[in-house]
């Protein structure tokens, strides 16, 4: 059971908007970690698409489950989406938030992560994601990037923050 | 056009770099972009198309979707 939680660093997005966010050099001096993050991005839709990468690379087996606020689905998928987060159409200055969650990240096995996301959003269109992740990496994780995926290339809009902590279990 | 920032947070030093992307990561972009586009249509049809067959249904049965829950509980 982790008993420590270390801010390792954080990030709040700028005037304007980014890209994408990438916290680099993780030391892996840590059981696990924990990325918190409130998001908006400027794309049109209620919901958009969430990528993380790790280590700049890309092997992933997901599973999710989605609620839309009306349906609930459960998908697969290979690619990099991890959950929905709001786009500029949701509730004016509404962010999504959620968290990230993977254990053992410097082990030399296959690395299992846990995300849940929710679009936060004062309509009946809101998503909440529940997504279980399997990056087939057998060495540490040293850099984590998080972008949005949707349609029209948004950008992450200011006030989107991130919270990299590393969790020891001693 | 304005070509994207990323930000990078080094972890070690604490030093964060806001940069233009790449080309590479520009071209990346694009293609999650147009891929997030095709999902997100595939999963509207669908709901779509579910509720529409869950309304044909309850019309069918001659309940509600309330009396349906009841049943369901």
């Amino acid at each position: 059971m982790p008993n420590t939680y270390t801010l390792i660093a954080s990030n709040t997005v700028g005037s304007g908007g980014v890209a994408s966010v990438t916290f680099s050099s993780i030391p892996a001096t840590y059981t696990d970690l924990l990325v918190k993050f409130s998001i908006r991005t400027s794309n049109s839709n209620v919901g958009q698409g969430l990528k993380v990468t790790y280590n700049g690379a890309s092997a992933y087996v997901n599973r999710f489950l989605e609620g839309t606020g009306a349906a609930v689905s459960s998908g697969n998928g290979t690619d990099e989406f991890i959950g929905d987060i709001p786009g500029n159409t949701a509730t004016a200055s509404t962010f999504g938030n959620g968290e990230l969650y993977m254990p053992n990240y410097t082990s030399s096995v296959a690395k299992s992560i846990l995300i849940d996301a929710v679009t936060e959003n004062n309509a009946t269109t809101a998503y909440q994601t529940l997504t279980a992740q399997s990056y087939a990496i057998t060495s540490a994780i040293t850099s984590m990037s998080f972008a949005s995926m949707g349609s029209g290339s948004p950008t992450l809009m200011q006030y989107t923050s991130f919270y990299l902590y590393g969790i020891k279990n001693s | 056009m304005t070509t994207p920032i990323a930000i990078e947070v080094n972890c070690a030093t604490g030093e964060v770099i806001e940069r233009p992307l790449t080309a590479e990561e520009i071209t990346q972009r694009e293609a999650d972009a147009t891929a997030a586009a095709a999902r997100k249509a595939e999963e509207d049809a669908k709901a779509a198309s579910d509720a529409v067959a869950k309304d044909a249904l309850l019309t069918k049965l001659g309940i509600t979707a309330d009396e349906a829950k009841l049943l369901l509980a």
